[in-house]
C-alpha cells in the first residue's frame, strides 16, 4: 500500500487543541508521515511532545524547519546550525543569491518560493541545474491553490506549471505539500493528485510527489541522522561486543 | 455510429459545521468548474447532481468520463459554499451508481 506523506503541514505549534485535530484529520485523510514546521530554536522536550501526539494518532513524525534566510552568509550559518538538528530543511527563497547558494547546497532538502510574487520565483533552469546535482528538491504547497481567487491564481498555477515542466526537465525531484495552517484546506492525496492537472502533472508524478520522493527524502535523513552513519555510501552495520 | 458517452459517478463528502440545500452544493460545483476551466470546459463535464443527503453531507455527481480529472481537480477546489468555510472530497469514483452504492456499504 502507497505511504502518503504531508511534508508541510503548518499546524500551529502553540495551540495543542487545533494541532491534534489537524494531525487526527490528517491520518484520516489517508496520510502516513507528516512533517510539521518547528521554530530553529525548539527545545527538545516538545519535539518528543509533538512525535507522540503523531505516533498516537497513528502517524510518524517528521521534525522540519523553514528558513527564511535574507543573504547567503545566513542560510549557510543557519544551514551549520541547524541541519543536525531536524530531519528535514526547507530554505524559503527570497532573493536569487539564497535560491542559488540553496539549490547547490547538499544540506537543503526543499526549495520553496514566495506564492503571492511571482517574479521572485527563482526556480529557472539555472537553479534546476544545481538542484539535480545536489539532490534538493521544488516544494508545491497546495492550499495557496485552493486560497488564492482570480488573477492571483491564474499566475500562480502559470508559475508552478513553468517550474514543473523545468523540474521535468532537469530531473529534479517535485514534493507535493499541503502547506496549510487551517484543517479546511486540508485534502486526500488522491484530490491533491487531481488538482496536480492544473500544473500539467501526470497522476503517477503527483502520486510519487505525495510518497516515494518524500519519503526518499526522510529516509536518507534519518539515515544521515542515525549514529551509525560514517559518510554517504558508508555506515556501520555491526560493532565488536566491548 | 454515435458512440455512448461514458460516465463516471463521484461520492463526495461534505466537510462543514453548517448544512446546505441541494441548489447550494450544485451552483458551489458548477462555480468551481467555471472559475477553473471557463464555460467551454464545464460545457463538456456533462455535470449533475444525482443525489444528494443532506443530514449526511454526502453527494454523488455524475459526469462525463473524459471530463473526470477536470470535475475531480474543481470539486477538491471548493472551499466555500456561500460565505461558509467548507472542504469537499471526493471518496470513490465508479462507472456505475450501482457498484458506487455497493463500493460505500
Amino acid at each position: 500500500m502507497t505511504k502518503f506523506v504531508d511534508l508541510h503541514l503548518c499546524a500551529p505549534f502553540r495551540d495543542a487543541e487545533k494541532l491534534r485535530r489537524m494531525i487526527t484529520k490528517s491520518f484520516g485523510l489517508g496520510y502516513r508521515l507528516v512533517g510539521i514546521p518547528l521554530p530553529p530554536n525548539v527545545e527538545l522536550d516538545k519535539v518528543e511532545q509533538l512525535r507522540k501526539i503523531c505516533s498516537e494518532a497513528g502517524l510518524d513524525f517528521v521534525s522540519r524547519v523553514d528558513l527564511t534566510p535574507n543573504n547567503t552568509r545566513e542560510l549557510l550559518a543557519s544551514l551549520r546550525r541547524l541541519r543536525r538538528k531536524f530531519e528535514v530543511v526547507s530554505v524559503f527563497c527570497t532573493s536569487k543569491p539564497v535560491a542559488r547558494q540553496a539549490a547547490k547546497d547538499r544540506r537543503v532538502d526543499l526549495l520553496s518560493f514566495p506564492v503571492a510574487k511571482p517574479r521572485n520565483r527563482f526556480f529557472d533552469s539555472a537553479e534546476a541545474e544545481l538542484a539535480s546535482e545536489s539532490l534538493a528538491s521544488l516544494e508545491i504547497d497546495m492550499a495557496p491553490l485552493l486560497s488564492l481567487e482570480g488573477y492571483l491564481r491564474i499566475r500562480l498555477i502559470s508559475s508552478i506549471r513553468r517550474e514543473v515542466a523545468i523540474a521535468k526537465s532537469f530531473r529534479v525531484p517535485v514534493v507535493i505539500s499541503s502547506g496549510t495552517t487551517s484543517d479546511f484546506l486540508l485534502r486526500r492525496p488522491r484530490d491533491y493528485s487531481a488538482l496536480a492537472m492544473l500544473f500539467d502533472m501526470d497522476p503517477s508524478l503527483a502520486f510519487s510527489a505525495l510518497s516515494e520522493i518524500p519519503l526518499s527524502i526522510v529516509d536518507r535523513n534519518r539515515l544521515k541522522l542515525s549514529p551509525d552513519f560514517v559518510a554517504p555510501g558508508l555506515r556501520v552495520v555491526r560493532r565488536r561486543d566491548p | 455510429m454515435i458512440r455512448r458517452v461514458k460516465q463516471r459517478y463521484l461520492a463526495l463528502k461534505i466537510e462543514s459545521a453548517e448544512s446546505f440545500e441541494e441548489e447550494d452544493v450544485r451552483d458551489a460545483v458548477w462555480s468551481a468548474v467555471i472559475e477553473l476551466f471557463g464555460e467551454y470546459g464545464a460545457s463538456q463535464a456533462g455535470l449533475f447532481l444525482v443525489q444528494y443527503d443532506k443530514q449526511r453531507k454526502e453527494a454523488v455527481l455524475r459526469c462525463s468520463h473524459k471530463a473526470l480529472p477536470m470535475v475531480h481537480a474543481s470539486i477538491v477546489s471548493v472551499t466555500k459554499i456561500g460565505d461558509k468555510p467548507v472542504a469537499m472530497h471526493v471518496l470513490r469514483v465508479s462507472g456505475t451508481l450501482r457498484a458506487l452504492e455497493k463500493a460505500g456499504r
